[in-house]
């Protein structure tokens, strides 16, 4: 089953066009990646699943992107901050709040609207749990989130967007910044946490692609060139160029 | 060449030796002038000719600072937060208010004394009293505040704000809860720049505020803050060891906001190397 | 629906705040000129201006406000020559001739120099330099020179503040490519720098202006603010801001409105300087 349908999009920075006429299926409970060489659109598209893009004051798109069937482009019937609720995002660089892991975790369920304390405790041990960081950040709830490791603090930000219980999660180059310790972390975690999420990644790693999704998508200039099952993509890429850019004859 | 590069490293040698031991000797010799001056007399609760106590003043100016801060923050840290998260760089509003900001912090004292006289305690009839004082004083010291919101706002890492929007927080809460709370050590140096301004002022206070030297019973009182009472009484000239005494509390306490706003400004620096 | 209305509040709320320094700007010059330019157009422009003589209670009194002019423009130049090059030069140390471990105590120095207020800076200069200068120089002490003096050491940290951070911005290839042709590291900072830091350090010069002809507390503890044309740098003067403050206190009708005038002239003046400031500053960053 699809979650995410994207029709005819196309988007625009000024009179830049960065993403072409994309069509594309993104599988429930399936990890999608998106991969490409830098510049090809690929977290664009990213950010055009939970209208992060509306942040861009000359970002303009035509198209229709239907999460569930509903077009998240209607404003007539969408809330921005209830679609990035359903729609998680982690960022490449780990973006924790100044201020303690808890109150981090708990900064959305209180924005939208959880005040009970032990509702609150509940889900900050849920989020973290399912962050696979519990265990390392349980006797201090309290320190200030800045004080983790690079790849701490990246599964706090995870945990903080898992406690918004989002459908989907997307996530924008999550290991880039990070040890290859802390990489295999993040992608064993990831590859749990699909069987309730619909996860959609953005990777500029292939091997971490062919690792952990089962769907791959390759972008280039602006274009989705092709998009297939991963060990397709990888093994038997229909298009010239895909494979030209797997096998690392590219630019 | 050689002989030009002496020259150039002697004038630089000698011109930093010199500003800094202007600024050691004008500290020290009123301190050590002062010192001997500063009797429990000064501090008396009431004043009066015999003593001229300057607790009265002292006061005057806390609740002077208190009341131009209450009148002056929310304005400039609402004006920072509209230039820095509400505007777009380049609109023409925003140039002019830019550009008034500037005017503003052109503006010497004694022009902005002689508005808060033709505008709060003639035109508005406040009469010389606090109230007309902390009102000129707050307009004096808004672009100060301003300034400090707008660069300690730009310092916030856009990726906290995007990471807040992500989880679905509004543009309100993510301002207050998140964007706010980071850039506060910033603003606060600056607010501590504008304390030192509010407690050195003379020239805005003298036909705003008035120079009575009694504890004001209300807002619409007249009363001296401690920099005007330095001035009265030194203006007077029957007071000149009284004078020592009040410039040392003066400057003293300037030495410790100008310290603290330091301070803070070291904790940022290193605070941001953390983040 | 009820968080989105708060939202258009708080912008409005956020807008209007912003308007306040733009009102402020507009009431501040409604006030100077609607009180001050009746007076003077009872003067009679050319009389203000340019009379040289300032007898408020002479019958008929007259108000000429040029030798305040002139006092204030001899005192600001004689500033100028004292604290710019002082301040260029403390600059130049602190950017490129100290060592990190010093400026760490030095920068902070600068700071507090220009946070002592100006009462004090003029305490001082009663105390201190009227006597050094009566002792030197005879005459009451009180003078231009004081003045100037004083004046010159209250501008230093505007000057040494800007100029020091538009040293620190001209990039470092521009030393290293002077270095490198074998100038020394004086020559290199003098030579290779110091024009490309030129508009900035112009800026704190032009700001340095602005602060000395306005300042008033301090002036008026050591020029003397006798109300004539000066004729000597060791004879007293008034200054455009010393007359305001030093009469405003019993000035009515007439005598007050030509204070007021005076301060719209230096309000001009000070709106000038600002403006070239504005410029540079926005040619430079």
């Amino acid at each position: 089953m699809d979650k995410i349908i994207v029709e005819n999009l196309n988007l625009y920075y000024g009179d830049f066009q960065a993403l072409k006429n994309i069509n594309i299926n993104i599988p429930k409970n399936r990890i999608t990646a998106f991969i490409g060489p830098s510049g090809c659109g690929k977290s664009t598209f990213l950010k055009t699943l939970n209208r992060m893009n509306d942040l861009i004051s000359d970002c303009r798109i035509e198209g229709k992107v239907l999460v569930d069937k509903e077009n998240i482009y209607d404003n007539s019937n969408i809330n921005i901050n209830n679609l990035r609720k359903r729609i998680g995002m982690v960022f490449q660089k780990p973006n924790p709040f100044p201020m303690s892991i808890y109150d981090n975790i708990a900064f959305g369920p209180r924005t939208h609207g959880i005040k009970s304390k032990i509702k609150l405790d509940e889900i900050v041990e849920k989020s973290l749990k399912n962050a696979a960081i519990f265990s390392e950040v349980k006797d201090r709830l309290k320190k200030n989130a800045l004080e983790l490791s690079g790849g701490q603090q990246q599964r706090i930000c995870i945990a903080r967007a898992l406690a918004v219980e989002p459908e989907v999660l997307l996530l924008d180059e999550p290991t880039s910044a990070l040890d290859p310790i802390s990489t295999i972390k993040i992608e064993e975690l990831v590859e749990d946490l699909k069987d309730v999420y619909t996860i959609v990644m953005v990777t500029h790693n292939m091997q971490q692609a062919t690792r952990i999704s089962d769907k791959t998508a390759f972008f280039l200039s602006g274009e989705l060139v092709e998009f297939d099952d991963t060990h397709i993509i990888f093994s038997n890429p229909k298009d010239k160029r895909t494979e030209d850019y797997i096998t690392g004859r590219f630019g | 060449m050689t002989k030009l590069s002496k020259l150039i490293k002697t004038l630089v040698m000698l011109s930093a030796f010199l500003t800094f031991s202007i600024l050691f000797i004008i500290i020290g010799y009123i301190l050590m002038k002062g010192i001997p001056h500063i009797k429990p007399s000064l501090f008396a609760l009431k004043y009066t000719t015999e003593n001229v106590s300057l607790f009265p003043a002292i006061i005057t100016t806390l609740i002077m600072t208190f009341l131009s801060l209450l009148i002056s923050c929310p304005i400039g840290i609402f004006t920072g937060i509209f230039l820095i998260e509400y505007s777009k760089k380049e609109s023409k509003l925003v140039e002019l208010i830019r550009l008034t900001t500037e005017t503003l912090s052109g503006i010497p004292s004694i022009v902005y004394g002689l508005f808060g006289l033709l505008f709060f305690v003639t035109s508005l009839g406040m009469g010389f009293s606090i109230l007309s004082g902390a009102l000129t004083l707050s307009i004096m010291i808004l672009p100060l505040i301003i300034r400090s919101t707008e660069e300690a706002l730009l310092a916030v890492p856009n990726n906290l704000r995007e990471a807040s929007f992500a989880l679905g927080a509004g543009k309100l809460r993510t301002i207050f809860k998140i964007v706010l709370p980071t850039a506060i050590p910033g603003i606060f140096s600056g607010i501590i720049l504008a304390i030192g301004r509010i407690v050195g002022e003379t020239a805005a206070l003298v036909y705003t505020a008035g120079t009575v030297p009694q504890i004001p019973k209300n807002l619409f009182s007249s009363s001296r803050t401690l920099a005007i009472h330095m001035y009265s009484l030194s203006s007077e000239g029957l007071y000149t060891n009284e004078a020592y005494g009040t410039a040392v509390v003066l400057l003293v306490v300037v030495i410790g906001i100008n310290g603290l706003s330091s301070l803070i400004a070291k904790k940022l620096r290193k605070g941001e190397l953390n983040g | 629906m009820k968080r989105q209305s708060l939202d258009k509040f708080m912008e409005i709320i956020f807008f209007i705040s912003a308007c306040v320094s733009i009102i402020s700007v507009i009431l501040i010059c409604y006030f100077m000129f609607a009180n001050g330019i009746p007076g003077i157009k009872k003067i009679g422009v050319l009389n203000f201006l340019f009379g040289l003589d300032w007898s408020p209670s002479n019958i008929p009194p007259s108000f000429g406000i040029f030798p305040m002019i002139v006092g204030s423009i001899y005192i600001t130049f004689g500033a100028i020559i004292i604290g710019v090059p002082i301040g260029i030069l403390t600059a130049m140390y602190l950017a490129k001739f100290c060592s990190p471990r010093l400026y760490k105590y030095l920068k902070p120095a600068v700071n507090l120099m220009a946070g002592i207020p100006s009462i004090i800076y003029g305490f001082f200069g009663l105390v201190v330099l009227v006597p050094l200068i009566r002792n030197i120089f005879g005459g009451t002490g009180s003078s231009i020179l004081t003045a100037s003096i004083l004046l010159g050491i209250m501008i230093l940290p505007t000057i040494i503040g800007l100029s020091e951070s538009a040293i620190r911005a001209v990039p470092n290839s521009y030393y290293e490519g002077a270095i490198a042709l074998g100038a020394t590291h004086e020559y290199s900072i003098v030579f290779a720098m110091l024009p490309a830091a030129k508009s900035g350090i112009l800026s704190s010069i032009v700001l340095g202006i602005g602060r000395a002809i306005g300042e008033t507390m301090a002036v008026i503890m050591v020029a003397g603010n006798q109300a004539r044309m000066p004729n000597g740098i060791l004879k007293g003067v008034r200054t455009l801001t010393a007359n305001i403050v030093i009469e405003m206190g019993y000035a009515a009708d007439l005598h007050r409105e030509a204070l007021i005038g005076t301060g719209v002239v230096l309000f001009v003046f000070i709106l000038i300087i600002n403006g070239l400031f504005s410029m540079l500053k926005r040619k430079v960053f």
